[in-house]
């Protein structure tokens, strides 16, 4: 039974869950790579971004990392693919791969 | 030292679990379980016990308490019988998936409707598929046993699994018999400190209980909590063991009576054991192989185990205290027929339903039950496999 959250990923077998799923530790979220539940993925055109930053907070996921008052690339780890962001974006800065 | 006493089945398993001494105890009345916590209340008040007793609102409540208490890395149990049990429900399949030890103390009782509060197995059959460990017993001696036992099975490192100890309802609960009880030093040690590996007020390492699986994940969980099961009977015997030792009484997944060279076989649970045993003793005094086989373990089932021991038997009659409503028999029925099936048996079987709402069974019908199995032999043919016992028609 493994109690190390990152190595559970949807190619896990029964025998490599915890008993009854407990997760043993805190914080432990961001190690779980929840990016792999995604059917589609949202994608940043830098070039249409102003900057304006309205993606951000409506990311239910917090996958829109912030560096220097600046968006940067998405979190492809934990992002599942909802599309909120290209909704919030007035700019067309982000598109889902097979959504516009 | 064992001591000798005479005591009620409730009164019985408040004493194992004032021997016990578990940490957390929430508990909320039903008839006729109410004595459990009852007694246990004044072993609380009077300082026998160091136990958190939690008197709450509801049968869901004390289920809920038991569980966060179990969570939290405490012993924990509750008492309840009939419709509290069913108000448990969603409570039972939380404890069992999260691998939660605990302990129910179930006093089988029917379940409404007609209402009524005598004993049949309809509520704890209902949670057959609950994920809990069941286990049964013939009478106050057994319950206090089993009681006993309880913890040790239900927090084994294989397990870890809520585990139901039922007695059936005012006939042993409220009837008063010889018993024997251990010492309170030999039960002590016998039980051990909980020591759980994982548990939410562990400072070092906190943890998280009952995340959300997506499908994904779902099924792997459940199939994962299928291995505590299928780990189950093979401690339940090592448990059983080791308190043969300390007790001198041994116990095993059931019991045969006068089973090894019978052609006919009764199958049943619970306190009608021991009035099948009295018609066995009749009838095998007029030369006659009858014999019984008594569930004690009835979650996990130990279907090769009973396959195995009715081998050589020719007809069985599987005794129900529950309607099944499947129009094909009872619970214990299916179970028993598909142990028989894929044992390749070729004993003729008939399901029985018996002892609804506390109806009285008598040596006379049980041996009428055995008749009834001859006649089948006699026949070749099991006749109707769905059948009542002691019924106006």
């Amino acid at each position: 039974m493994t109690a190390d959250i990152s190595k559970l990923g949807l190619k896990t077998k029964w025998q490599d869950l915890t008993e009854g799923m407990i997760i043993a530790g805190s914080g432990t979220s961001a190690e779980f790579m929840t990016g792999e539940w995604s059917s589609i993925k949202p994608v940043f055109i830098e070039e249409n971004c102003k900057q304006c930053l309205l993606c951000v907070p409506v990311c239910p996921d917090s996958c829109i990392p912030v560096h220097d008052k600046k968006r940067t690339e998405f979190d492809y780890d934990h992002c599942k693919g909802c599309g909120i962001c290209v909704k919030a974006c007035p700019f067309g800065a982000i598109t889902m791969e097979g959504v516009n | 030292m064992a001591r000798r006493d005479r005591l009620s089945g409730n009164e019985a398993v408040a004493e194992a679990l004032r021997q016990i001494n578990p940490d957390v105890f929430p508990a909320f009345p039903i008839t006729p379980s109410t004595e459990i916590p009852q007694y246990f209340a004044s072993f609380v008040a009077n300082g026998k016990v160091d136990t958190e007793f939690i008197p709450v609102e509801s049968e869901h409540s004390s289920m809920s308490a038991a569980i966060g208490a179990s969570a939290a890395g405490a012993r924990a149990l509750t008492a309840t019988s009939s419709c509290g049990l069913a108000f448990m429900w969603e409570e039972l399949y939380i404890a069992a998936s999260n691998r939660l030890p605990l302990a129910l103390a179930l006093v089988n009782r029917a379940l409404s409707g007609p209402i009524n509060i005598n004993c049949d197995h309809s509520d704890s059959m209902g949670a057959r598929d609950s994920g809990w460990i069941q286990m049964y017993a013939e009478n106050n001696q057994e319950a206090y046993d089993n009681m006993i036992q309880a913890f040790r099975i239900s927090e084994h490192k294989d397990v870890k699994l809520p585990i139901m100890i039922c007695q059936d309802g005012f006939i042993t609960s409220h009837a008063v018999e010889n018993i024997e009880l251990l010492e309170d030093e030999e039960v002590r040690s016998f039980v051990g400190e909980y020591k759980p590996e994982n548990y939410l007020l562990n400072p070092e390492c906190p943890m998280s209980v009952g995340p959300y699986s997506v499908t994904d994940y779902y099924m792997e969980a459940k199939r994962n909590q299928a291995e505590g099961m299928k780990h189950a009977q093979q401690v339940v015997l090592d448990v059983a063991n080791e308190f043969a030792g300390l007790s001198g009484r041994k116990y095993g997944l059931f019991e045969a009576y006068r089973l090894e060279d019978a052609d006919r076989a009764v199958v049943m649970i619970g306190s009608a054991a021991g009035t099948t045993k009295d018609a066995i003793d009749r009838l095998r005094e007029k030369g006659e192989k009858v014999g019984l086989l008594k569930i004690r373990l009835y979650r996990p089932f130990p279907a090769e185990a009973i396959a195995e021991a009715l081998k050589n038997v020719k007809a069985i009659a599987i005794m129900d205290r529950a309607e099944g409503y499947s129009d094909h028999g009872g619970p214990l029925g299916a179970d028993v027929m598909a142990a028989l099936f894929r044992a390749k048996s070729t004993a003729l079987a008939t399901n029985i339903i018996y002892g609804l709402g506390g109806r009285d069974v008598r040596v006379e019908d049980m041996e009428q039950v055995f008749k009834d199995l001859q006649t089948m032999i006699v026949q070749n043919d099991a006749g109707d496999t769905y059948r009542y016992m002691g019924l106006r028609e």
